[in-house]
């Protein structure tokens, strides 16, 4: 059985303005220990598919669809079931340390409340775990960094010391939404190889969403390739760098600056804006963005076929005209 | 170096179409907000009537009725609201302070309108040490108790109505000056006014089509949320007793005559004070909705 | 911390200086003041003022004069009650009017967190209108229209409480004003918190709080209330002022012998020194109370705390 079965998700949010469809009938599996990479831009839905599967959607937002965590369906779970699974059985860290961490509770206060609240330790326990769990994310001098407050940690620290927030009840599935986004290129390189590293430790599954094709690379082993709310591509990470089928894909990856081809190399872009979610078109939502656009691309949405093994492509171009 | 590929032209003309619509989206907002409508209704209303007062009743304000002191509304005898204790027709007298209290809020705003732009406007314009002084110099002013001043200023030079409007105006431009401030110096370093300087842009020419209509907008939220203080003020000091002087009158004097002769003729309290608590009550929730509808944060 | 108190407190001094300054002043330009020369006194207020300003000294060293005063708490003597020291006023009044304002300041905050706080965790619900409603209400009807109606009200036609009078402080009396006095503070701080716990419940930590599992009880008590007060603990400042200002017209209504109504009755007896004597006293009250609430609201802060 896999560790997640997304099936067929659709969040919406009633606004003033309509109905906004942030994600649009995605289907996915995660298997147990597997990293899966979520790559696409601002708008493309990734963050409310995973706010959509943890629960902490705005109030304005609604749900369609089945999302199973280790066989038990979430969609419509009350909230104090699911409270039981965040934090103890799924983690989940955000894109800005520097304004994720609460400022008036102290670092200790906050990682022993976890401990305390999902496996019932005492707080001395508490405290022992969380000193274990700092360690575990190379935080020097963690006896006495324990007892300090945010603020006197730096955006890279502050990301470990969520981390490992999230990790101490050793969960089996850490979500990362955009965790090296804000950090300096040098502390992002830290913190993927220290994901990496905690993978080996405790072997739990990931999901990590970026827009960053580098630090994709350097976590996935599978990558999941997201456009206005739906998938475009899926395939396993060496597959979708090496051949890359959908145009979209093939778009991110030739917009990526290259130092080895520069001269007078023009920079690639895709051309036109991110799709309007309060009204998507019938037919495929890159269609207006695509240069090898076909006339079915427009009346049509593309399916998700699988063109070789385990790689799975959403694009009528596979099928020709 | 390299260039970047041309972006198509439907894609920037997409954009266009949506931005020109600020104000009417604000408008928009507003109107959907049924109590800001409401309040802009009844103020309407109050207004109308305060203005063509001399002509909707047969009585003069300072005119005494001998026979109906202190005597209930009725229709039959031509006083809507009743006398008062000296036997002058309250309906009269209500919208004849209205035509005072009504007045002093739209001068005395107006005063600290013109001393609070201005001085935030150069504070934040000018940036700096000269914008620190002058705003510490606000800080200092906000703390104290401003009534007691106004009272201290009445107390020593007299009741002049010119000096009550001035006084007024002259404690209440701390707000404005604070938030003038605030957004002239935001809006001095926003890209979109750097951009059109660097497009060429003449200085008027930004200021009049970006920094103004910026200002503009939480201005006039100010303005209608300072009405109220002021009138709230001029209330006060009336109905201390210290505020406008006999013949004249004011919502606060007359609640204060009313208050007075509370038990035996409870509509003299009762009618100028509903007026002037409608009248707050409404320019409140105005000033309420053009906030929210100039600066939507999902209330 | 320490030097976080010093940095305030030195702030704070030269507010204190330019009020008192303003007010030498502005006794001394008084038209038919106690320094109008033009003016002819009762004999006896006369001889207290001479004896008590040096007028025939320069005007510099009765300035030097009048701080040295002001600073042992020497407000002068009355201009209108021959026999009374502002100071002696000041001490019979005062604590009346502490009473009250501490009581109604007590539960406006009880009453302002706890309404503000309901609002927002049922926000845009009927609860939160209504208690919203409320609060403007509070705001927009000034308390010297309020409190009459309240007598009318509770006094007159229901005969519950008293309709006014101190009666030496007796619990009965201090009810109805007490209650004038904070209502307009219970709905600014409502919609005060309401508008701050709001905006808390929607930030990054409280997401954090959540995506941990923490039951909601949890997540407000302990990681949303305490942000959300600190708009509040600033308020306190303008509230204290407001409180104070309200008791002038609140101790009038109800006839409480505090130092508002020795205020009013000097206003329109045209006591003058009794007048600056009470702004003063208050204006110095209100600058050492906003330094409290500023070392609170550091207290508050670790950033500040600790650094």
């Amino acid at each position: 059985m896999p560790l997640l079965e997304v099936d067929n998700l659709h969040t919406l949010f009633h606004t003033n303005d309509g109905e906004v469809h942030a994600v649009n009938g995605l289907s996915f599996h995660l298997e147990k220990g597997e990293t899966l990479g979520i790559v696409g831009e601002s708008g493309s839905g990734k963050s409310q598919l995973v706010l959509s599967i943890i629960g902490l959607l705005a109030s304005n937002g609604r749900i369609q669809g089945s999302i199973r965590f280790q066989g038990q369906e979430l969609v419509g779970m009350k909230p104090k079931e699911i409270n039981r699974i965040r934090g103890d059985r799924i983690g989940m860290i955000f894109q800005d340390p520097m304004t994720c961490l609460n400022p008036y509770l102290t670092i200790e206060r906050q990682m022993t409340e976890v401990l305390m609240l999902h496996q019932g330790m005492d707080r001395r326990s508490a405290r022992r775990r969380s000193l274990e769990m700092l360690d575990a994310v190379h935080i020097p001098d963690a006896a006495n960094r324990l007892m300090r407050y945010p603020h006197e940690f730096s955006g890279g620290m502050r990301q470990r010391v969520m981390i490992a927030m999230a990790l101490l009840c050793q969960p089996d599935l850490l979500i990362a939404d955009e965790p090296t986004t804000a950090l300096d290129v040098t502390v992002q390189a830290q913190i993927v190889r220290l994901m990496n590293e905690l993978q080996q430790e405790f072997g739990m599954s990931i999901i990590m969403i970026t827009h960053d094709l580098g630090v994709i690379a350097g976590i996935s082993d599978k990558v999941m390739v997201m456009y206005g709310g739906r998938v475009c591509e899926y395939a396993p990470v060496f597959e979708l760098f090496r051949q890359p089928r959908h145009p979209y894909t093939r778009g991110l990856l030739q917009s990526v600056p290259r130092l080895d081809l520069a001269g007078s190399m023009q920079l690639h872009s895709i051309p036109g804006n991110p799709p309007n979610l309060l009204h998507l078109p019938a037919g495929c939502a890159f269609a207006d963005r695509c240069e090898e656009r076909l006339d079915r691309c427009d009346r049509e949405q593309p399916s998700l076929k699988e063109i070789s093994p385990g790689h799975l492509n959403a694009c009528h171009l596979e099928t020709g005209s | 170096m390299s260039r970047t590929e041309p972006v198509p032209e439907q894609a920037g003309r997409l954009q266009e179409i949506k931005g020109r619509s600020l104000w009417q989206d604000a408008w928009a907002r507003l109107l959907r907000n049924r109590a800001a409508l409401t309040a802009m209704v009844l103020l309407l209303l109050i207004s109308m009537l305060v203005v063509a007062a001399p002509w909707l009743s047969p009585y003069e304000f300072d005119e005494i009725d001998w026979e109906l002191i202190s005597s209930p509304p009725s229709l039959e005898n031509g006083h809507i609201f009743g006398t008062d204790s000296i036997g002058r027709d309250l309906f009269v007298r209500t919208l004849h302070g209205g035509r005072m209290s009504l007045m002093v809020g739209v001068i005395a705003t107006l005063v600290s309108l013109v001393i609070g732009i201005t001085w935030g406007a150069t504070a934040g314009y000018l940036g700096g040490r000269v914008d620190g002084i002058m705003m510490r110099i606000v800080d200092i002013l906000y703390a104290m108790p401003f009534m007691f001043f106004v009272i201290l200023l009445m107390v020593f030079f007299g009741r002049n109505i010119y000096l009550i409007f001035i006084a007024i105006g002259a404690i209440n431009w701390l707000d404005m000056a604070r938030i003038v401030r605030g957004q002239t110096l935001s809006l001095k370093n926003r890209e979109f006014v750097e951009a059109a300087m660097a497009c060429g842009v003449s200085t008027p020419r930004i200021i009049l089509r970006h920094i103004v209509p910026n200002l503009l907008g939480i201005v006039v939220v100010y303005v209608t949320l300072t009405i109220p203080q002021v009138i709230l003020v001029e209330s006060f000091l009336s109905f201390l007793g210290l505020g406008v002087q006999e013949p004249d009158t004011s919502w606060g004097a007359l609640v204060n005559e009313g208050a007075q002769d509370m038990e035996s003729a409870p509509w003299a309290l009762l009618f100028p004070a509903g007026f002037l608590a409608t009248t707050l009550f409404c320019f409140n929730f105005i000033g309420d909705g053009l906030r929210d509808a100039l600066d939507p944060k999902d209330r | 911390m320490l030097r976080y108190s010093l940095k305030r407190l030195l702030g704070a001094i030269p507010t204190l200086l330019i009020l008192m300054t303003l007010a030498f002043f502005m006794m001394r330009a008084a038209p038919g003041g106690p320094f109008d020369t033009e003016k002819s006194l009762p004999p006896e207020i006369q001889a207290n003022l001479d004896r008590k300003y040096h007028l025939d000294e320069p005007l510099i060293q009765q300035y030097g004069r009048y701080l040295w005063d002001l600073l042992h708490g020497d407000f002068g003597p009355s201009f209108q009650y021959k026999d009374y020291s502002v100071n002696e006023l000041i001490a019979t009044g005062f604590p009346v009017s502490l009473r009250l304002g501490l009581s109604a300041i007590a539960i406006a905050l009880v009453i302002g967190v706890g309404l503000g706080t309901l609002a927002a965790l049922r926000q845009n619900s009927a609860t939160d209108y209504s208690v919203m409603t409320l609060a403007m209400t509070g705001i927009s009807i000034p308390n010297f229209v309020l409190a009459p109606i309240l007598i009318l009200i509770f006094a007159v036609y229901l005969g519950w409480l008293p309709a006014g009078g101190w009666n030496d402080g007796a619990f009965r009396n201090t009810i109805l004003p007490v209650i004038g006095l904070a209502l307009p503070q219970i709905a600014y701080i409502s919609r005060l918190m309401r508008g701050s716990m709001i905006e808390v419940l929607r930030s990054n930590p409280i997401r954090t709080a959540r995506a941990k599992g923490l039951p909601e009880r949890v997540v407000i008590l302990r990681h949303a209330l305490k942000p959300a007060l600190l708009p509040v603990v600033s308020f306190l400042g303008p509230a204290t002022a407001a409180v104070i200002t309200g008791s002038v017209v609140i101790e009038q209504i109800f006839g409480i012998p505090g130092l508002g109504r020795y205020f009013v009755q000097g206003a329109l007896n045209r006591d003058y020194t009794l007048v600056m004597g009470v702004v003063v006293f208050y204006g110095v009250l209100i600058i050492l109370f906003n330094f409290l609430v500023d070392l609170v609201y550091a207290m508050l802060d670790p950033k500040v705390r600790y650094s």
